[in-house]
């Protein structure tokens, strides 16, 4: 966008400066619209899946139900405990909600059409998802509360385990691309099947990783089968137990955010980013973002599937998962990938 | 300008939150402020033209290295009477190690003002080659020149972690571990039985 600001007859700095504005705001509102509609259809695919109705009162089929929750949240008053660290307590869901939003400016809608086009994309996508903890734990801790802080240990063990297993994942993408550019790595998956088949998923040694990667996923945001740190059973609501209105709304925005993130991922890692599935030429009309859209929407779709069928694991069972499944497992792909990268001279 | 402009930002900001770290009463306030310091030497490194550099900064120490230091920080049941009187105690090897540090870094300020030892210097590293990316310069000096030191390392932390696993590791008895793969294996046939007692006889199984 820059070039044609300054077409408009602005310095190079200025032009910069507005178009990475504007970039900004192309990215971050249509993503906080699109987890209030997410929110929606999350609630709609449980309820069809439990045989309900789902919301269905406010707006045509209840399209509006997260914009009149979100008005209800908006009006209800700030409660800081009277024992909570103030400051922190604050800093809690903004830290969440801040995280959930950063880390979209490395991700490619089309070809060209990315805000931040660094070479370290996806390890800049390592660090912030690691970021995305201390929302939690400062607000866990922040609390002064029996339940909250349970939470927070929680999540910082289940986070850590987690992560190990998504970055020998993510180095197996990497190695088999030859990038950390998350566009180079969508351009990688052009025609990886057969040359006809756009996406990493069709390649034998990635699918297993991929499927590794949804798993882990749903573990980095705190979904079900996951969602220990809210399990409700055991620890009332988690570290939002002691949040109202607002702080608690940005927890929500923030969590769906991180989960339609992770979807993104997921999309352009392995599914073809904003490539079409399939490499025929009509489908080549469709403009790119609609098709990375469409991918976002399934594997969203998978994550609420899953919420809406699997138990909740045990912890034990899930730091078992982490630890001594993923991990080994994981560390085997990437001796299996790099050594047949090697045995046939990918990059020689 | 822009740049002079973040330096000087990033550069203010890692300072002041590393006094903050020091001087905060609360030790869960302090490995905040530590974490924001990380963020601003990434900061500096990206700067530098280092992203790499820095973005392994943020993953290994803000990700891993200071979630565990807030884990075991957040735990402490904080005594702040207790915590002075070490304070005083403890102040005499404070202000000893404090003036070393100082003189170090006076002497070697000095020392390079003076004139250089070529050591350290950016003419005895490779400079990074044209046209590749510095993740990838990194890595082709790691792999090739740097091979048997980075093993080295690498087998050096091996170690450290079994170590540490043999150290603390201990069986319990009496602990009824899951099995998966057992419980996976289990058929209808194994775990049930069909009877019909006589009324009154009862089962023994």
């Amino acid at each position: 966008m820059t070039p044609f600001f300054q077409g408009l007859g602005l310095p190079y700095e200025w032009a910069w400066t507005i178009s990475t504005i504007c970039g900004i705001l192309l990215i971050a509102l249509p993503v906080m619209l699109s987890v209030a509609m997410v929110i929606y259809v999350d609630r709609k695919v449980w309820a069809a899946m439990a045989l309900r109705r789902g919301p269905n009162v406010v707006g045509p089929f209840g399209l509006l139900q997260s914009f009149a929750d979100g008005l209800k949240v908006f009006l209800q008053e700030t409660i800081i405990p009277a024992a909570a660290n103030k400051g922190l307590f604050l800093i809690g869901p903004i830290v969440t909600f801040t995280v959930a939003l950063l880390a979209w400016a490395v991700i490619p809608f089309n070809s060209g059409a990315i805000l931040a086009n660094i070479n370290v994309g996806l390890l800049y996508i390592l660090a912030i998802s690691s970021l995305g903890v201390y929302g939690i734990v400062i607000a866990g801790w922040s609390s002064n509360s029996k339940y909250p802080f349970f939470s927070a240990m929680r999540a910082s063990a289940q986070m850590i385990s987690y992560e190990v297993s998504i970055g020998f994942i993510l180095i197996c993408v990497v190695l088999w691309a030859g990038s950390f550019n998350l566009n180079d790595i969508v351009k990688a998956q052009h025609g990886h099947g057969f040359g006809f088949i756009n996406g990493f998923w069709c390649n034998p040694l990635l699918f297993p990783m991929w499927v590794m990667f949804l798993i882990s996923s749903m573990a980095e945001t705190q979904r079900a089968p996951f969602d220990l740190t809210e399990a409700e059973s055991e620890l009332v609501a988690g570290y939002q137990t002691e949040y109202s209105s607002m702080a608690f709304a940005l927890f929500w925005l923030g969590e769906y955010g991180n989960v339609l993130m992770m979807c993104a991922l997921n999309a352009t890692l392995f599914w073809g980013g904003y490539l079409p599935p399939l490499e025929i030429p009509v489908l080549y009309l469709i403009p790119g973002w609609i098709w990375l859209i469409l991918k976002i929407a399934f594997g969203f779709f998978v994550f609420s599937w899953v919420k809406a069928t699997v138990p909740r694991y045990r912890y034990d069972q899930l730091m078992r998962l982490g630890w001594k499944i993923f991990l080994p497992v994981s560390l085997l792909f990437v001796f299996l990938v790099s050594g047949y990268l090697m045995a046939t001279g990918h990059f020689a | 300008m822009i740049q002079a402009f973040a330096f000087y930002l990033f550069a203010t900001l890692m300072i002041v939150s590393g006094a903050v770290t020091i001087l905060a009463r609360n030790p869960v306030h302090s490995v905040l402020w530590l974490i924001l310091a990380f963020f601003n030497a990434a900061g500096l490194m990206v700067l530098a033209g280092a992203e790499f550099i820095a973005m392994l900064l943020i993953i290994v120490y803000v990700g891993a290295v200071a979630v565990l230091f807030l884990f075991v920080v957040m735990m402490l049941d904080i005594d702040f009477a207790e915590l002075r009187a070490g304070f005083i105690r403890n102040a005499p090897l404070g202000v000893i190690l404090a003036v070393v540090l100082f003189v170090e870094l006076f002497v070697g300020i000095l020392v390079r003002s003076a004139g250089d030892m070529a050591i350290g210097t950016a003419g005895a590293a490779t400079a990074v080659p044209a046209g590749l990316s510095n993740t990838a310069a990194i890595g082709a000096l790691l792999y090739t020149r740097y091979l048997f030191v980075f093993e080295a390392a690498g087998f050096i932390l091996l170690v450290a972690m079994i170590g540490a696993i043999v150290l603390t590791h201990r069986q319990r008895s009496g602990v009824r571990g899951q099995n998966i793969a057992k419980q996976i294996a289990r058929r209808p046939e194994e775990a049930t039985i069909n009877l019909q007692p006589e009324v009154g006889k009862g089962v023994s199984l």
